[in-house]
């Protein structure tokens, strides 16, 4: 598998340089000067094939692409710089030809729309992060029960604990869970029996929601 | 803030939503989709000279010619499909008394001449661009391609593809009467 793995980058190693080399230029386009060749092989891989749309003028087999190379030469042969080969193909098709677009007003959302969306998620992030750790360092759990809610609870648990048959096992393993905070795993008879008998919904002390400031007392009396 | 973190990615999605199809029902953009938009509009016609296809077709004309009257300027070639296919509607601009100058793309002077006498000469002139040499002066992507060009030999607009009878009626036409008007 590795060695798949290993061969096939080495493939696609070889395939991007060997497409890298090879390229639309004809013998006859080639200029004598070597410099100028190289200029003009630079400027061409920057320029958009405006028929191919995706493919350099370097790279692209269409006749306007080899006019355009030829173009390019005629324009540095005849003295230009390189910037104002690439301003007269622009002044004649635009900056569309540009295949690195120009950093102006309209591209500004181009350029700085990814940078800006990179900002932003990192901020959501972090955000998120903070308010993560501020509910961890708050105490990740359930709230600890108040006395009233324990003593509440313990009532209920012995009513279901006496609408079970006989056999008092179940009632013990049961507290015993309550009272370790449900740190253990369920004893070996009780499972089946502790997560079934919760009929009561109205159970008080919600733990759930840390932001409520009632006092157990007030609800417990309200209640009763 | 609890709010604003669902409010905020709802509003950004009712956004992108809404350029979206702005963007879509914008038929003007349709037309144009994949269409390179010309840095040429409102700029002054290219400098060139283009020779005489035959002597038996009127011809050769330069930047000159383009002055002092709307014109149209087609670029076509008798290789090319859609070119047959407008030019009846080319010669309708041509009747209508609007001068059409025909740039002969990459063509070999016999087939142009045959093409001309078979289908009917509109144009006021026709020069050869046998290398595209000027074609490429013009921006031209393609065949066939059309500008109108104003009295001050400037060009105002550029129609690429076929000039189709809708694209006739509902833009050349319409641009022509108003390049005329000044």
């Amino acid at each position: 598998m590795r060695l798949l793995l290993a061969s096939l980058a080495i493939l696609f190693t070889a395939g991007l340089t060997l497409t890298d080399r090879v390229n639309a230029v004809q013998p006859d386009e080639v200029l004598a000067d070597p410099t100028l060749e190289a200029r003009a092989r630079d400027i061409s891989a920057e320029l958009r094939c405006v028929v191919c749309q995706n493919q350099s003028i370097d790279d692209s087999d269409a006749e306007i692409a080899r006019d355009l190379r030829l173009l390019v030469r005629e324009r540095l042969v005849a003295g230009d710089s390189d910037e104002e080969v690439v301003d007269f193909v622009v002044a004649r098709y635009g900056d569309f030809v540009l295949l690195r677009p120009p950093f102006q007003p309209n591209t500004y959302m181009l350029w700085l729309g990814p940078p800006f969306m990179a900002v932003v998620i990192a901020t959501l992030f972090v955000l998120f992060l903070r308010g993560y750790q501020r509910r961890r360092a708050a105490g990740l759990g359930p709230e600890p029960l108040s006395p009233n809610d324990r003593a509440e609870l313990d009532a209920l648990v012995d009513r279901i604990a006496a609408s079970t048959p006989p056999g008092s096992e179940v009632k013990h393993g049961f507290r015993a869970e309550l009272a370790d905070g449900l740190q253990h795993p369920p004893g070996q008879d009780a499972p089946g029996d502790v997560h079934e008998p919760d009929p009561e919904d109205d159970v008080p002390g919600n733990p759930g929601s840390p932001e409520s400031d009632d006092t157990p007392d007030s609800r417990d009396t309200s209640r009763s | 803030m609890r709010r604003l973190v669902v409010i905020i990615p709802v509003a950004v999605f009712a956004a992108l939503v809404g350029v979206m199809v702005s963007l879509l029902t914008d038929s003007e953009r349709n037309d144009n989709l994949s269409r390179i938009p010309s840095a040429l509009i409102d700029k002054p016609a290219p400098g060139f000279a283009l020779p005489q296809v035959d002597p038996s077709v009127p011809g050769g004309f330069a930047t000159e010619d383009l002055k002092g009257q709307v014109s149209v300027i087609n670029v076509f070639a008798s290789w090319c499909v859609p070119c047959l296919a407008e030019h009846p509607n080319i010669t309708r601009i041509a009747e209508a008394g609007i001068p059409v100058y025909g740039i002969n793309h990459r063509d070999a002077p016999e087939a142009a001449t045959e093409w001309l006498r078979r289908h009917g000469n509109p144009y006021t002139a026709v020069g050869a661009d046998a290398d595209a040499r000027v074609s490429l002066e013009w921006g031209v992507t393609g065949v066939p391609e059309t500008f109108i060009v104003n009295a001050d030999g400037i060009i105002v607009y550029k129609h690429v593809g076929p000039v189709t009878e809708d694209a006739l009626e509902n833009r050349i036409l319409p641009k022509l009467r108003e390049a005329e008007r000044g």
